[in-house]
């Protein structure tokens, strides 16, 4: 029973892979009383019939159903943190939900939303190893009720090349196990540092909009963009924008109405770094 | 929460609550999720008013009536069984001579049959009361074309010419039509204890309910005539189920001057009995919570009763062992879903 931001997850599964990354990354969250009320209880468990024993497979079931196809038996822990993923996107609509990593420096928050490939996870990795609070790599948390980002604070995925940067990058950083061959590649998660964790409950108001672009042995180059256009993509990245109708709309006009909204692209995290100090400090 | 969830109630659990006793009765994380449980089925209400809206544009220019049926019908007809429904296909009625051409109409505006497997496109064209589910190629929507409300095989197949003949307007004014009241409770009666299905069994349960509560409040002689229907139909024995479910479960609804016509449904003791303690185990929550003993059984030889009313034996026999064989080689290999892709279509 563990808590992450404003949810508290029931984790249950028979693999000791899970068991192993739970401990590594979520060691140092707050841990409830099993009997206290669970906001989402996530089961991942084996496969079905034969698929138990033959080519084992993991599944994650919700309210005692499966809820996606069955994935390798190796793959239990990163379905374990997707299935997370997918209780909130799917159920929590009390906030605007968004595609995007969120990160806070002074008090104020800035927001990466990208498709994924974009790099903005192995950005976001990067800067909250210097100086940036992690809020999250994957949902940004909007409030419907006060407008601020609430920090979900929970591990960062990263993919393929970028867990080699970030190796590099922080050495300190510590890593679950590597999965390879899922949908997305070689996956992996990173703990989040422990400073972070104090401040799990402590929202942000939203300052910044960043659209991140990683090009290949580009300099860092925060550019303007219109505010109009950054409503649009910032829905089309919302996971329950359609859901919450007039209300969601409003509030995410609010939102970038009281942000300054860019285009950053890069190639260098120490460049990127400094392009967001810049940002910071710019007011 | 979870059980609720599972039953598609949860929604009708956070508006009966907020409707009730409010929610600030209610511990703050639950709260929480009630609260988001009322913004989706909002949402999930407004689509399918922009989804009838669309379907009565598509069949504007047909002659003939469509009805609407279940949830979208208790919609349109603003019933108090549309409250906090999780609404999922529309089901509609129409001619059977008619069939050919709302498929056309429906196709022209975007809902077509995804149904590629040639056994089961003759089996619901040929032994069932309806079309393959048509799907919207862009909104993913799906209609359901009936032509009658139960298989024209099966052991309580009824003439849909009656109910189209029967059939009344959504409400005063409206384009829309919808089957008389008492039509919509037998319909109600014999898609719950002759289909089979039971994973929102408890949840049609209530509809029930509430269709029986509303119409016999509303139509001093509604009770006379939804007896003198099921029998003119032949549905004594689902409506016997269904008044017995409900009476077991949520309260008697029949008016004490109706009794004669209450015992007159029943069928003999031995049906009576089994039935009863069958449906009685398959209503129960579809959840690992609720697990009792006896449930998959229950369900599962409620499930070959109801293929077994539908279609005649040597059919039967041949469409069970297929779909068991689908069941365990499917023909199309399992594929991971996409597990953080957000939504898109702004």
């Amino acid at each position: 029973m563990v808590s992450t931001g404003p949810f508290s997850f029931r984790l249950t599964s028979p693999f000791d892979s899970v068991a192993k990354g739970l401990s590594l990354l979520y060691g140092r969250y707050p841990v409830e009383a099993a009997d206290v009320y669970a906001d989402f209880a996530v089961h991942i468990d084996r496969g079905a019939g034969l698929r138990r024993w033959i080519k084992p497979q993991s599944r994650f079931m919700f309210d005692g159903q499966p809820v996606f196809e069955p994935l390798p038996e190796a793959h239990a822990y990163p379905l374990l943190e997707w299935s997370m993923n997918w209780c909130i996107s799917a159920h929590a609509h009390q906030y605007l939900i968004i595609h995007a990593a969120v990160i806070e420096r002074g008090g104020r928050a800035a927001v990466l939303p990208a498709p994924p490939g974009s790099g903005k996870s192995t950005l976001c990795a990067g800067l909250v190893h210097r100086g940036w609070r992690l809020l999250s790599d994957e949902l940004a948390l909007v409030s419907m009720a006060d407008g601020l980002v609430w920090p979900l604070c929970r591990p960062v995925s990263l993919k393929n090349a970028s867990i080699d940067v970030i190796r590099r990058f922080e050495p300190t950083a510590l890593f679950n196990r590597v999965t390879h061959d899922t949908t997305k590649g070689s996956v992996t998660h990173m703990q989040v540092p422990p400073a972070h964790l104090d401040a799990m409950h402590t929202p942000a108001a939203l300052r910044w909009v960043v659209f991140p672009k990683y090009l290949a042995g580009a300099p860092a180059k925060m550019a303007a963009r219109s505010r109009a256009g950054s409503v649009v993509d910032l829905a089309r990245n919302s996971f329950n924008f359609g859901v919450l109708g007039t209300p969601g709309f409003e509030r995410l006009c609010d939102l970038v109405e009281g942000s300054r909204c860019f285009d950053f692209s890069y190639s260098a995290l120490d460049d990127a770094v400094s392009a967001f100090d810049q940002l910071a400090s710019a007011a | 929460m979870s059980i609720a969830r599972r039953g598609a109630l949860w929604m009708r659990l956070a508006q009966h609550l907020r409707d009730g006793p409010g929610l600030a009765a209610v511990p703050e994380a639950p709260r929480r999720q009630l609260e988001a449980a009322l913004v989706t089925g909002s949402s999930i209400c407004r689509d399918m008013i922009s989804e009838v809206q669309r379907l009565q544009q598509a069949l504007a220019k047909l002659p003939e009536r469509c009805v609407l049926l279940k949830g979208a019908a208790y919609l349109c007809a603003g019933l108090p069984a549309a409250k906090g429904r999780v609404f999922g296909d529309i089901d509609i009625l129409v001619p059977q001579h008619h069939i050919g051409e709302v498929e056309g109409a429906l196709m022209a505006a975007g809902w077509i049959s995804h149904e590629t497997d040639r056994y089961n496109q003759r089996y619901y064209r040929q032994w069932m009361h309806e079309l393959p589910p048509l799907t919207h190629v862009q909104r993913g929507s799906t209609i359901d074309v009936h032509h009658t409300i139960t298989p024209p095989t099966s052991a309580f197949r009824v003439d849909g010419a009656s109910l189209l003949a029967a059939a009344v307007p959504a409400a005063p004014g409206s384009a829309l039509w919808v089957l008389q009241p008492i039509d919509m409770v037998l319909h109600s009666a014999v898609h719950l204890f002759a289909e089979g299905e039971f994973d929102r069994g408890l949840r049609d349960l209530l509809d029930l309910h509430d269709l029986l509560h509303h119409f016999g409040g509303e139509h001093p002689d509604f009770w006379p005539r939804l007896f003198n229907r099921a029998q003119a139909l032949g549905l004594q024995r689902p409506l016997h189920h269904a008044l017995s479910q409900i009476t077991f479960w949520l309260g008697d609804p029949v008016p004490a001057t109706c009794r004669d016509q209450v015992l007159a449904l029943r069928p003999p003791w031995l049906p009576r009995v089994t039935m009863g303690w069958l449906l009685g185990t398959a209503l129960r929550p579809v959840h690992p919570l609720c697990h009792r003993p006896g449930e998959g059984l229950a369900r599962w030889l409620l499930y070959v009763r109801s293929h077994w009313l539908r279609m005649p034996v040597h059919l039967l026999l041949a469409h069970l062992v297929r779909k068991a064989w689908l069941r365990q080689f499917p023909t199309r290999p399992a594929r991971p879903a996409s597990t953080d892709a957000p939504a898109t279509g702004v």
